[in-house]
This record gives structure tokens, C-alpha cells and sequence, in this order.
């Protein structure tokens, strides 16, 4: 164990980053309006929209779609989303044959421009290591029942990779327009732990 | 590495969407949030040697044998935050552990924001 944690694990973890900010502020390393403005941008305004809105126009827009098979970081700038943990995204497409689902084994990683910060299950040691090894049996829990033959393939965002998942457009929403459609992809889907619906 | 946060806020993506969760459970978690990516932007350190930090207090927390309390991903993230500004040199261990214990020291209801003469007498 390190020495800041063995010094300070007594201290409740309120206090601790209490501390932490107090000192940062004093010293001047942190602006305390900038610390608010990230604050308030991830808990009202970024969030898993964003990450509808990539798949809405991947789904009407073919060649969209193709660049962000190809060069996803590149794909998501075009429409503005962009910033830590967007880097180095990579998108992988659901198929009838293959059902893609994301994890971070080792810290949680998560394409946050897209996403929006993670949910609780997502962070939860169980998953991170259960999807991994019992994929259908994790997703069957999670109330998502795949066909027999479709391949479950498990992309683990452990190196510096971020993967997000551009599930299958639902049958019967050929008329949809785009926003009509960004509507129905919801956060789980783009993790793959849920198909869209119509 | 890319530090440009550049998001569409009033867009059409502002309503928030989290499916119902909360994206902080508690204050504290949200001002962990804030200090890392302030001190992220600024250039005190990389993402990379954060999320180093990161992956060893999660590991460190997943190797327990019997886990003292219950996992949470926010608490690693001050461990992780307090390993990286100590090996910058923004900090010392010393200076938290001290301001942490002098904190703890404050009267019982030092955080409410009501502004009240505290030397007056309470009749209750």
C-alpha cells in the first residue's frame, strides 16, 4: 500500500477531498470556477444524447457511417463531441451474427463525450469481471436475450481504447427521421447491454 | 492528448440523460470530478499517469481479502488523485493528512450555509 493511502485510510473520503481541494485552491493549481463549469457540463450536459445522435446519423447517412467504422474519434469530431476519454474511440457495428458489448476491466473506462460519465453497474467489480467471462449468462440478467447463434463478442477498453457500439436499427423505422430515431437509442444499447427498440 | 472540452451545451443535446441515475451520488464525488479534470486541463499531470493511479487503487481495493466496506469507484479515484498530486509535488502527504484532520476537527454543523450570528444563545 502507498504511503498517501496508508497515512490518510482513516480519514473519511469526504475529508480527504476536501483537503485535497483546499490545498489545490490555495496554492492556485485549481480554479475553483473552471472545477464547477466541468462539474455542471457532465452532470446536465454531457450525456448519452450525444452518443444517440452519432448512431441516429450512422443509421441515415452511409457515409457517415463508414468514416466512423473507420477513424470513430474523427467521425464524432465532425459533430462536435469531443474530450477526455474520446480519444482513440472505436466503434463496432451489432449484427445479427455478432452482438459487441464494452467493459473496462481495469478502471472503467468509458467514451464519456458520447456517454456522459458511467452508471453504477458499469463501475460494479462484478460486471468488470463477469461479462468477461459469462457474457450471455450477464446479459440474460440484464434482460437482454440473444438468439442462440448470434456471437457474443466482449471488447474490453483496458488499453487506451474507448469502444462504443452502434447497435442495429429496429425493423419497422424506415421513415423515421433522424431525431425521430436518436430518440429511441438509449445508454444501455450504446454499451450493449440492450437492443433498441421501435 | 486532446484537452479541449468542446460541447455542444445549448444545443440539442442539453437536455441531461442519464436514465434516471444520478451522475454524482454524493457532493464529494463530484468535487473529485472537478479536481481532476481542472488539474488534467491545467497540465499537472496526464491522463495516463491518473488512470494509472486509477487501475492500482482499483486493484489494490479487488485484492482484499475481506473487503472492509463496499467498492466504490469515486473513493479509488481520491486515492488515485491523492498518489498523482503527491508525485507531482503539488502536495504533500503530510499537508493532506493535516488539513484532513483539521477539518475533522470543526464544530458539528460548520457547513451550514445559513448565515446567523453564532455567538448568540440557542433557547433550545
Amino acid at each position: 500500500m502507498s504511503d498517501a493511502q496508508s497515512s490518510s485510510d482513516r480519514i473519511p473520503i469526504n475529508l480527504r477531498t476536501e483537503a485535497l481541494e483546499q490545498l489545490l485552491v490555495e496554492r492556485g493549481l485549481v480554479d475553483p470556477q473552471v472545477m464547477d463549469t466541468f462539474i455542471k457540463t457532465y452532470e446536465k450536459d454531457v450525456g448519452p444524447l450525444n452518443g444517440a445522435q452519432v448512431v441516429a446519423k450512422a443509421w441515415t447517412d452511409p457515409e457517415f457511417k463508414q468514416r466512423l467504422l473507420d477513424d470513430g474519434t474523427g467521425a464524432i469530431a465532425e459533430l462536435g463531441f469531443k474530450g477526455p476519454q474520446g480519444e482513440h474511440l472505436v466503434v463496432v457495428e451489432n449484427s445479427s451474427a455478432v452482438h459487441n458489448v464494452v467493459v473496462c476491466t481495469l478502471c472503467s473506462c468509458y467514451p464519456w463525450p458520447l456517454l456522459g460519465l458511467p452508471p453504477a453497474w458499469y463501475k460494479d467489480p462484478a460486471y468488470r469481471s463477469r461479462v468477461v467471462r459469462e457474457p450471455r449468462t450477464v446479459l440474460n440478467e440484464m434482460g437482454l436475450e440473444l438468439p442462440k447463434d448470434t456471437e457474443i463478442t466482449v471488447w474490453d477498453s483496458s488499453s487506451e481504447v474507448r469502444f462504443f457500439v452502434l447497435p442495429q436499427r429496429p425493423s419497422g423505422t424506415e421513415k423515421f427521421s433522424e431525431g425521430e430515431l436518436a430518440a429511441l437509442v438509449t445508454r444501455d444499447a450504446m454499451v450493449g447491454v440492450a437492443q433498441v427498440n421501435a | 492528448m486532446t484537452t479541449t472540452i468542446d460541447f455542444d451545451i445549448d444545443g440539442p443535446a442539453a437536455p441531461p440523460r442519464s436514465n434516471g441515475e444520478l451522475v454524482f451520488e454524493e457532493p464529494w464525488q463530484s468535487r473529485a470530478f472537478g479536481l481532476v479534470m481542472s488539474l488534467h486541463e491545467s497540465g499537472a499531470f496526464t491522463w495516463e499517469e491518473f488512470r494509472a493511479e486509477l487501475i492500482s487503487a482499483i486493484a489494490a481495493w479487488e485484492e482484499q481479502e475481506t473487503p472492509s466496506e463496499e467498492y466504490s469507484y469515486y473513493q479509488c479515484w481520491v486515492t488515485a488523485l491523492e498518489q498523482v498530486t503527491v508525485h507531482n509535488e503539488l502536495v504533500t502527504t503530510d499537508d493532506l493528512a493535516g488539513r484532513a484532520r483539521d477539518l475533522a476537527l470543526r464544530p458539528a454543523g460548520h457547513d451550514h450555509d445559513h448565515d446567523h450570528d453564532h455567538d448568540h444563545d440557542h433557547d433550545h
